[in-house]
């Protein structure tokens, strides 16, 4: 003890010999500026929670467990369920990921496997260009571009061969093919997560030492098998964690999917049908809402936040794990 | 004590357990390599005989191009395209580094160890398998078989055969090592390339992946690029010296060690630069 207090000592006498200014004061402003920067976010967040939660108490008051399993929306009756919004928000971002990881995962094998040195940047930059595209742009695009083609190259021609099958005769046969549907919602989302997953897919193979690639080819693989069996697998953890912060962004996104979803609150079986989303719901309503429909929609956004939670949890503790090891 | 390296006095006694077989067979012949990285100039004129069943080391200070040297005989250094080698390699009289030559064949006939140990992301039993079923198909007692005897020959078999199933990562650092030499073992290949082996590892994982090299020597050409010169005193029949990208001094182990015949070479073996 004695010696603390002396080292204390010896350091008051060497900061008044060598500095002016009252050096203490302005370290404890400036720890409590930034504990209170870093308290601000935290309370923002409660403050965001509390609201929503608080907002949405009266819907799941009303409807109990209800709330999940029923597919009414009806503002006349004053009936809620978000049965629908919720199987459409998974739906879209089932097939985002359906779609868009292995585009993502062949990108970044691409780049760091089989693109010669000079053409990396330039196509990592296009990729990540992607990304800067503000998602309005893809609304846009998806509802006055894609869809029509998509309607008339792809929907048309496909419920006309599956009409009457088994299955895939219910999940691929669009009824009315406007080109706007949950299928459309999907692949609109699947553009927009390739980036995200792509350049982080890219840096986890980027960051496997060179020797096990080197000591995968010399055992005698071919490219195929040393990404397939070895660079893959080694990743794999980290891949999955990518692709959760991928699906993190395709459950949330708002304006692009309210524009290509088709915001029908009807639960159907075919993909190419026009359906809803969490986000598509409560953007398209919440202009007009009042009463217990604002109740309703709060409360959607309580089950969006659990589910975009407890995924970007779960992307965390997968790619955080991998670094360690 | 200023009198010894007038008389060279020899620091370092080669040891190994059998000395040099001059008339085995020649396995690897090297006819005027040159190596390119890019621009730089990495080998130069390189003209050198590995013998069969013989344990040839490459020594030389760091950039010498003895890593560079052995990278050529499985060609691995062909995954980078600014890369390249002129001359002739000839394994068993085939010069492999015509480009018609099939780099997966190739590669499984001529085995690599690298400086870390690199296990695949999969279970002991697979590690060791894995090369194995690229290239045979075998039943899966025969499979079993051939782990088990390359696990043995590697020296593994003791501590690993109750937890075949469990990942290749989570063994030590020496064991994964030999868990590595398994891999390539299990491919039955002519030729075994150690590029530092034990560099990553403690002096006793060290000490016993030489008595192993040793022991594959009966079964195997093999080429040791090491940083240690004791080490290639200790486990080689053959050695050379190279130093800037040109081989200096190839000889026996012994009469390198203790008579060579370069100015330079001598200096270095006793430690007045590298």
């Amino acid at each position: 003890m004695p010696a603390l207090t002396e080292t204390i000592a010896l350091g008051q006498t060497r900061t008044t010999a060598a500095r002016k200014g009252p050096s203490r004061n302005m370290d404890a402003l400036f720890r409590g500026c930034a504990y209170g920067a870093a308290l601000l976010v935290l309370t923002v967040l409660v403050g965001i929670i509390g609201s929503i939660v608080y907002g949405g108490l009266p819907a799941f008051q009303e409807f109990g467990f209800g709330f999940l399993t029923s597919s009414a929306w009806n503002v006349g009756t004053e009936q809620y369920g978000a049965l629908v919004a919720v199987i459409g928000t998974l739906t879209s971002a089932l097939l985002a990921l359906v779609i868009g990881v292995p585009i993502s995962l062949g990108i970044a094998i691409y780049l760091t496997q089989l693109c010669p040195g000079w053409a990396r940047k330039p196509v990592a930059m296009t990729i990540e260009l992607l990304a800067a595209v503000p998602s309005i742009i893809y609304g846009m695009w998806g509802l006055f571009v894609f869809a029509p083609l998509f309607a008339r190259f792809i929907e048309i021609p496909i419920s006309n061969i599956v009409e009457g099958l088994p299955i895939v005769g219910t999940v691929l046969y669009a009824r009315i093919p406007s080109g706007v549907g949950v299928l459309t919602a999907g692949i609109i989302l699947a553009i927009m997560i390739v980036p995200f997953v792509a350049s982080v897919a890219r840096d986890m193979l980027d960051q496997i030492p060179t020797i096990l690639r080197e000591s995968a080819y010399g055992v005698g693989c071919t490219t195929w098998e040393v990404t397939r069996f070895v660079l893959i697998r080694h990743a794999s953890v980290s891949i999955i964690g990518a692709i959760m912060l991928g699906l993190g962004r395709a459950l949330g996104e708002t304006m692009a999917v309210t524009f290509v979803v088709g915001n029908a609150n009807r639960l159907s079986a075919s993909v190419f049908d026009p359906g809803s989303t969490i986000a598509s719901r409560i953007a398209n309503e919440f202009n007009e809402a009042d009463g217990m429909q604002l109740n309703a929609l709060m409360a959607l956004g309580c089950i969006l936040f659990v589910i975009t939670f407890i995924v970007l949890i779960a992307a965390r503790i997968l790619t955080s794990r991998v670094r360690v090891g | 004590m200023s009198n010894a390296a007038a008389t060279a006095e020899p620091l370092i006694q080669p040891s190994a357990r059998a000395s040099a077989d001059t008339k085995a067979p020649v396995r690897i012949a090297v006819k005027g390599l040159n190596f390119y990285y890019g621009q730089f100039h990495g080998l130069k004129n390189i003209n050198l005989n590995f013998h069969d069943r013989q344990v040839t080391a490459l020594i030389g200070p760091s950039g010498c191009g003895k890593s560079t040297l052995l990278r050529t005989f499985n060609r691995i250094y062909s995954l980078y395209p600014e890369q390249r080698a002129e001359g002739e390699i000839l394994l068993d009289g085939v010069n492999i580094l015509d480009p018609r030559v099939d780099l997966n064949d190739l590669r499984a006939r001529v085995g690599m160890v690298f400086q870390k140990p690199t296990p695949f992301p999969m279970s002991i039993y697979d590690n060791v398998a894995f090369g194995i079923r690229l290239y045979e198909k075998l039943g899966r007692s025969e499979l079993d078989e051939r782990v088990e005897s390359s696990l043995r020959k590697a020296a593994l078999w003791d501590e690993v055969k109750d937890k075949l199933k469990q990942s290749g990562m989570g063994l030590s650092g020496g064991q994964q090592q030999r868990l590595c030499i398994a891999r390539t073992v299990a491919q039955r290949p002519d030729v075994i390339l150690f590029d530092e082996p034990t560099s990553a590892l403690d002096p006793i994982s060290t000490g016993r992946i030489e008595e192993l090299i040793e022991q594959l020597r009966d079964e195997f050409t093999i080429a040791i690029v090491t940083h240690n010169m004791q080490q290639a005193a200790r486990i080689s029949q053959f050695t050379a010296f190279m130093y800037l990208g040109e081989l200096i001094e190839f000889s026996q182990t012994e009469k390198l060690f203790m008579n060579p015949t370069e100015r330079r070479t001598q200096d270095y073996i006793t430690g007045r630069f590298g």
